[in-house]
């Protein structure tokens, strides 16, 4: 297993596709996080105490989730797929014939590159959006726990998203549905279920285990949040966290006995 | 160094509806070269694959000295493959493709360098294998199946899209290879090619076996006949076919079968025909091969 996980982490280190991803994620989060510090120092003012300075950098910092969580799911997915794209399943199961073994460095990859994908978001929410808060008089709260907190959750929350991508890789080997399938569901359906699921009470509770609410659970902030009208019945923090290890979970377990399993040709 | 007996016992691969490979068995000896030889679409690289732990067989076993691949504890370091497709992901240079799986096997990065050094690859290892011809890929290849410094190897085609240059060298090296006690399984769909090259053959046709054993023992199947040719073609026809042989007639003469050169030349002489053409002629083994085989199978 440990040999597995050596030559996964070499696999994505020897191309280029992590730090493409990667860069773009810096840039987009950084220029949400910068907008929403800039827009959150104005809105305090007019706020008239409905919510305070202390309440904008959680939200600032948790772009680098809200915002940046498609990047280590998209980076998952397409380590697990170019496999299939490439044929490089071909050595690799010559390498390790046991693909349960694989499957394990995969996952343990994952997790490392997500949290890799988490240090880069959050370098550009946190780092980014605090100097701009600074400039607009907020105070960029460094100096609390529970900024430090919400940092170290982010950091989880990226490291699950990225095997969740693995798992979704693995399960939808055809690298072009995935990445439409990723794009659809998070940049599209999810935004739409989250809006449509807060209208009633029940259809509430269903919609907090979608993946996207479960991260801002996990995380404890999310500018989405704010939109569908708070976070008055969000799952607790440990809760969401146990949402997306169960998406990846069963990603990854209908994905290991289905097309994991396939010939090679 | 003894490598491994390679066994393919009753093995069968259906896909779907079809039989790619069906009821196989054959053994594959150390110390030789052993060719495995048939059409394209006959069932080489499923029976390959399926050796390799990559296809699962319908039924049957594939082993190395009686263990599986799956079984086998450094399967790199036992068994050396080279498939023919093309796996390599082409933003990857070719030393980062050995090293990752050199990392899988827990081979040092020392022995990618000397291995890229054996195929010729030194000096393109740290380009990326996007940019290498079909020829460099087949010698990386090649490379990745010497990794392991491993007691068998199996080649599926490794001659394709090598430069008159590299086929030299690899009959050299697969030589090389076999005379220091290793298993040398290699696949292609020409006899010619490897003719050269290997001790034994097992060839197979439509996934079952067609013949398995030496090249010799293939030669001796081949079929010797006399090109004849006389002024009166039919006086010459008729005087040997009483004496038992078969004759066809052909544009330029008769191709005569049953008798040899010295044995026509005297009922010739007996019938009074004088001879204008004497020659024996042999089948080539690629000719016995694609009778085997079954002769214009295009798919």
């Amino acid at each position: 297993m440990l040999r597995s996980f050596r030559s996964e982490m070499l696999k994505i280190a020897t191309t280029r596709a992590w730090w493409v991803l990667a860069l773009i994620l810096f840039v987009w989060t950084g220029f949400n996080a910068a907008v929403i510090a800039a827009l959150g120092g104005v809105l305090v003012d007019e706020a008239n105490g409905m919510f305070g300075p202390e309440a904008v950098p959680p939200l600032v910092y948790s772009t680098a989730t809200s915002i940046g969580y498609v990047f280590p799911l998209l980076f998952g997915a397409l380590a697990s797929t170019s496999e299939a794209r490439h044929q490089t399943l071909t050595p690799t199961f010559l390498a390790t014939p046991r693909r349960g073994l694989v499957l394990g460095g995969k996952i343990g990859a994952g997790v490392v590159w997500g949290a890799v994908f988490g240090v880069v978001g959050l370098v550009a929410a946190a780092g980014l959006g605090a100097l701009v808060l600074q400039l607009v008089g907020v105070d960029p709260g460094f100096g609390s726990s529970d900024t430090w907190a919400l940092i170290g959750r982010a950091l989880l929350a990226m490291a699950l998203w990225a095997v969740i991508g693995v798992g979704l890789g693995v399960l939808m080997p055809n690298q072009v549905a995935v990445i439409v399938t990723v794009l659809a569901f998070t940049q599209f359906l999810e935004p739409l279920l989250r809006l449509g699921t807060a209208f009633w009470e029940w259809t509430a509770a269903i919609g907090r285990f979608l993946p996207g609410a479960a991260t801002d659970a996990l995380v404890g902030s999310s500018i989405y949040a704010l939109v569908s009208g708070g976070a008055a019945n969000a799952l607790e923090w440990w809760q969401g966290g146990l949402v997306l290890a169960g998406y990846a979970a069963l990603f990854l377990a209908i994905g290991g006995l289905t097309t994991w399993r396939r010939d090679v040709t | 160094m003894a490598g491994p007996v390679i066994e393919i016992q009753s093995l069968t691969k259906r896909f779907g509806g079809t039989t790619a490979v069906d009821d196989l068995s054959f053994r594959v000896e150390p110390g030789v070269v052993t060719g495995f030889l048939g059409p394209n679409g006959a069932g080489k690289t499923t029976t390959l694959r399926s050796l390799v732990g990559l296809v699962r067989p319908t039924s049957g076993r594939a082993t190395f000295d009686g263990r599986s691949y799956h079984e086998l504890e450094a399967p790199l370091r036992t068994v050396g493959t080279a498939l023919e497709a093309a796996s390599f992901h082409p933003g990857r240079s070719g030393r980062d493709h050995l090293r990752v799986m050199g990392a899988a096997a827990g081979i040092p990065s020392g022995r990618v360098d000397e291995v890229l050094e054996w195929v010729g690859l030194a000096d393109a290892g740290r380009r990326r294998v996007g940019g290498y011809s079909l020829g460099m890929r087949q010698r990386l290849g090649l490379a990745a199946a010497l990794l392991g410094d491993p007691g068998a190897l199996v080649l599926d085609e490794p001659i394709n899209g090598l430069d008159p240059e590299g086929i030299r060298w690899i009959r050299v090296f697969l030589r090389d290879l076999a005379a220091q006690g290793r298993t040398v399984l290699v696949s292609s769909h020409l006899l010619s090619e490897v003719q050269q090259t290997v001790d034994r053959v097992v060839i197979i046709s439509r996934g079952r076996l067609a013949y398995e054993g030496t090249l010799d023992g293939l030669e001796a199947g081949a079929t010797a006949r006399v090109h004849v040719d006389a002024a009166d073609r039919d006086a010459l026809a008729r005087a040997l076919q009483a004496a038992g042989a078969q004759v066809d007639a052909a544009a330029d003469g008769l191709h005569v079968t049953g008798l040899d050169a010295e044995a026509i030349g005297r009922h010739a002489l007996a019938a009074g025909v004088p001879l204008r053409l004497l020659v024996p002629q042999r089948e080539g083994l690629e000719d016995v091969f694609l009778g085997i085989v079954g002769e214009g199978e295009i798919r």
